[in-house]
């Protein structure tokens, strides 16, 4: 059996320390180690995005990102999205525009779009579909999941 | 947008109010079941055969047990012998032999991925590493996966005990053809004898998968109590219950079922695959156990709806009325005997009123999963066919698509090829809509681009269910369902209760119950929920009114009940005074007995649904791409209860549709084991693959429910793969006869017929 490594690293704004062992997924050490399950295993390979956190500022599909690859590292899961009990617009934009149906691609759905509207608040359909083209949904084909990141770029523009 | 057809003025049906469970599935808290986690609990894995068919000669665990770690592994040799007994599971009936073969194989290996062993251990990495210890030898057999070679007499046999059920006799020898039907009304000679136009194809579909973003996952606990607790990843906890208490040979009532939230199903999970094994892991090792299959394991050892090969026959008249239909269906049943071929011979002709009609179909075991149900299973491949042939006449003929189907739809009193007759449905509503429609009377320009349509129908069927309700001390209400909720059905009960009562949606706490704490009640399959369960939230409701009338006029208005009026919006009235529903439920909680009210219904009709579909696309020669341009689903839904859960229907049923048409297949090795077991290498569409999906939703209500609800979840993953074959026709001249129509195979057959041109 391989020893345990110890990391210190950053999730959702505060400091954590975990040990994995070195095979271990960062999506393992969340769902497993640090009871953080909102992200999701839909393939375990980096194909459908069920599992996105962002790394660093980056959306990256956390099954394919090792545990020890997070040392001093900020991550930010769909734990951390809301503000206390405050939705972020784009949690509030999924809600009200139905854009979920069975629910589990939506953490890694809400974790890209922000890391997208982020950047590119204004982002025009095509810009959505093509950054969002790794997470896949197989329930609402999508069009209301687009219109409610649209929403949801046009809320965050205006709070801005 | 929304065509009412005036069937009434609701208060609550209609709008569109946040979900119940939302703010946990935005926040990560819902609870799936791959989530939860109990003291103690081990992690198992499955062994899997790497071959397509065999037998098994021998197993060796020893190495396995050995292993630090390792608590529990078991083989079919643990698990009890079921017999031979057929068990209704509610949308299905099914062999306990043939259910229990395939969550762990016997003497044989049926499909790759087919399960062979199980071990329990500390986590999955030590799982695995023991699973793969197991020493299995097989005897390797020859194996077939196209369905028209399984059905030749010298094919490789997958059971030596199946005999062909052909209308109730079975056949002298062993065969992989489990069932032949045969469906016909009229006179077909004389039916095809009156027709100016007859038109024939052969088609095929590949088998593709239902594609779930879940993993099958089952968590097992079995008590020292000797009760076996389960919490799963299935659309029935029901269903669920029964399969694993019969496989387990247990009783009934010693299994509980938690469904966990689930995420997605079209029918895959209701059979069971993992729940009788952790049961058994967990009485083996003393802990709870949890598996949660891989992505390789979902494709290729569960759930794929059935490839086929269909020749369907169709005449009209001069003046495009269908006289005459003949069809021969043949469907993969998969491993074991029990496929989706009965609805497609339902279905083959169900939107059109035809006087004559042959069916015959075949329901054939081959070395694949055993097929699952997927969304109108057996549906989508028979529009495949015929709203092509329907084109095809309407063609030659010089009349409109829209047309033909609009002189031959089917209406009320149409006499379908299996015999029942059509109470009022939708279809012809749905064809003026798409008459009426922007997109149908848009005009699309340009080279290879072209314009189809296609119509669909599905059941939706009533089953079994039951609801209870509670009064809180400020008159709001909980309601407890049996429902699994794949996509919002919590709210759309919740919004019918709150529709008679006359209170609002958030005014109801719903939730759905385990086995143990709520009435019984059948799958979430069959476009069933909304029309069956809300049937049950709305007779509950009124059960609710019927006691507080009684109370009322005891308690509070000292009458007999004949003077306490019930209002339209929910009020109680007496004498000019009047109490809102929360009013009385309040007044009536301090004066005595808290209020309790439950329904249990069992609705015997169908719900009938009806769509149809138009797809504008464009295709490039050069690789043979399809891009969908534009697409619009209409879609009579009796009633929306929460429209935008409707549009969402539609919506994501029609993209299942779209990747069956032009993306989605399983390849097979030549030792006909999968060769794309995984998301990367099954291509379902992603967002940037598609269109928005616009939808129109038709109100033509359903007389079997108060609220003229009907079933939508399945009609429209129907039309697609047709709709879409009849644009690229449009667009290019060249008829499909194969499903997936993706890239290589139009583009070699827009090659064969340039050259042939």
């Amino acid at each position: 059996m391989a020893n345990k490594r110890h990391v210190s690293t950053t999730i959702n704004g505060e400091p954590k320390e975990f040990l994995c062992a070195p095979h271990e997924s960062l999506l393992e050490v969340l769902r497993d180690n640090l009871g953080l399950t909102g992200s999701k295993e839909g393939c375990n390979n980096g194909n459908c995005g069920a599992c996105t956190v962002i790394l660093n500022g980056r959306p990256v599909d956390s099954c394919l990102v090792l545990g020890v690859e997070v040392e001093d590292a900020e991550v930010e899961t769909v734990e951390g999205i809301a503000d206390r009990n405050e939705l972020h617009p784009v949690q509030e934009c999924f809600l009200e525009g139905a854009a979920l149906q069975c629910g589990i691609c939506t953490p890694g759905f809400l974790v890209a779009s922000k890391a997208l509207l982020e950047k590119t608040p204004d982002a025009c359909e095509h810009t959505i579909r093509y950054n969002l083209a790794g997470n896949l949904c197989r329930c609402t084909g999508y069009d209301k999941i687009v219109r409610a990141v649209q929403d949801a770029g046009k809320r965050m523009a205006e709070s801005n | 947008m929304i065509k009412n057809n005036g069937n009434g003025e609701y208060r609550v049906l209609g709008t569109r109010p946040v979900r119940h469970d939302g703010a946990d599935k935005v926040t990560g808290k819902a609870v799936y079941t791959a989530d939860v986690q109990l003291p103690g609990m081990l992690r198992g894995f499955i062994l899997r055969s790497p071959i397509a068919h065999g037998l098994i000669k021998s197993i060796d665990t020893s190495a396995a047990k050995a292993t630090p770690g390792v608590h529990a592994v078991i083989t079919s040799a643990d698990m009890p012998d079921v017999g031979d007994k057929i068990a209704d599971l509610g949308e299905g009936a099914v062999n306990l032999k043939y259910l229990s073969g395939n969550v762990l194989a016997q003497d044989k290996v049926l499909y790759k991925g087919h399960a062979v062993a199980a071990v329990a251990a500390v986590d999955i990495h030590v799982a695995e590493e023991a699973a793969n210890k197991i020493i299995v030898e097989y005897e390797e057999l020859p194996s077939v996966t196209w369905v028209l070679d399984a059905m030749q007499d010298d094919a490789p046999l997958l059971h030596d005990d199946l005999h062909t059920d052909s209308m109730g006799a079975k056949s002298e020898n062993p065969s992989n053809i489990c069932t032949h039907m045969h469906f016909e009304k009229g006179n077909i000679e004389d039916g095809f004898a009156q027709c100016d136009v007859v038109v024939e194809r052969e088609f095929k579909t590949a088998s593709v998968h239902q594609g779930y973003i879940e993993p099958h996952a089952s968590v097992g606990d079995w008590n020292e109590d000797g009760r076996l607790r389960i919490w799963t990843a299935t659309q029935g906890s029901f269903s669920a219950r029964q399969q694993t208490a019969e496989i387990l040979q247990i009783p009934i009532g010693d299994v509980v079922v938690t469904p966990c939230e689930i995420g997605g199903g079209f029918g895959g999970k209701i059979a069971v695959y993992l729940e009788p094994l952790v049961g058994m892991l967990s009485k083996v090792s003393g802990r709870p156990v949890k598996i949660s299959m891989t992505r390789a394991d979902v494709f290729e050892a569960t759930g794929p709806t059935p490839g086929s090969y269909m020749k369907v026959k169709i005449g009209a008249t001069n003046d495009g009325k269908l006289i005459a239909g003949e069809a021969w269906l043949a469907y993969d049943a998969g491993g074991y005997p029990g496929g989706m071929i009965g609805p497609g011979c339902m279905c083959v002709f169900s939107c059109y009123d035809i006087e004559h009609a042959v069916v015959d179909g075949y329901d054939v075991c081959l070395n694949k999963p055993n097929t699952q149900a997927y969304r109108a299973p057996g549906a989508t491949q028979v529009a495949f066919a015929t709203e092509q042939l329907v084109d095809e006449i309407a063609k030659q003929i010089g009349m409109c698509p829209l047309e033909i189907r609009q002189l031959n739809a089917a209406k009320e009193g149409t006499v379908r090829v299996d015999g029942p007759k059509y109470p009022p449905v939708g279809l012809v509503e749905c064809l003026e809509a798409l008459e009426e429609s922007d997109h149908w009377k848009s005009s699309l320009d340009g080279p290879l681009r072209g314009r189809g349509i296609a119509a669909g129908f599905w059941f939706g069927c009533g089953l079994k269910s039951c609801a209870t309700v509670t009064v809180n001390h400020d008159g709001t209400v909980n309601l407890l369902e049996g429902s699994t909720d794949i996509g919002g059905s919590r709210t759309s009960l919740a919004m019918q209760l709150a529709e008679v009562l006359g209170i609002t949606s958030d005014d109801v706490n719903p939730m759905v119950g385990d086995t143990d704490s709520v009435g019984y009640t059948d799958v979430t399959g069959g476009s069933r929920v909304t029309f069956a369960t809300g049937l049950a939230a709305y007779t509950a409701g009124r059960d609710l009114q019927t006691q507080m009338i009684s109370r009322a006029a005891e308690e509070v208005w000292d009458c007999s009940p004949d003077e306490v009026t019930l209002e339209n919006d929910g009020s109680f009235t007496h004498n000019g005074e009047s109490k809102t529903f929360k009013e009385l439920a309040s007044q009536l909680f301090k004066h005595g007995e808290p209020l309790v009210a439950r329904a249990a219904v069992s609705p015997e009709n169908p719900t009938n649904g009806f769509g149809v579909h138009v797809a504008d696309v464009e295709v490039d020669p050069e690789t043979g791409k399809v891009t969908v341009l534009r697409y619009t689903t209409i879609q009579d839904a009796g009633k929306a209860v929460h429209p935008s859960y409707v549009e969402g229907q539609l919506q994501g049923g029609t993209v299942q549709g779209i990747g069956w048409a032009l993306n989605e297949e399983y390849f097979y090795h030549d030792n006909d084991t999968v060769a794309n077991a995984s998301f990367l290498d099954y291509r379902m569409p992603t967002m940037l693959d598609l269109p928005m999906i616009d939808t129109i939703i038709v109100e033509a209500a359903n007389p079997d429910h108060p609220y003229g609800v009907r079933g939508v979840g399945e009609t429209p993953i129907v039309p697609p793969p047709a709709a879409l074959a009849n644009a690229i026709y449009n667009a290019t001249g060249t008829r499909m006869e194969q499903l997936p129509m993706s890239p290589p195979v139009l583009w070699k057959q827009l090659q064969s017929e340039s050259a042939e041109a």
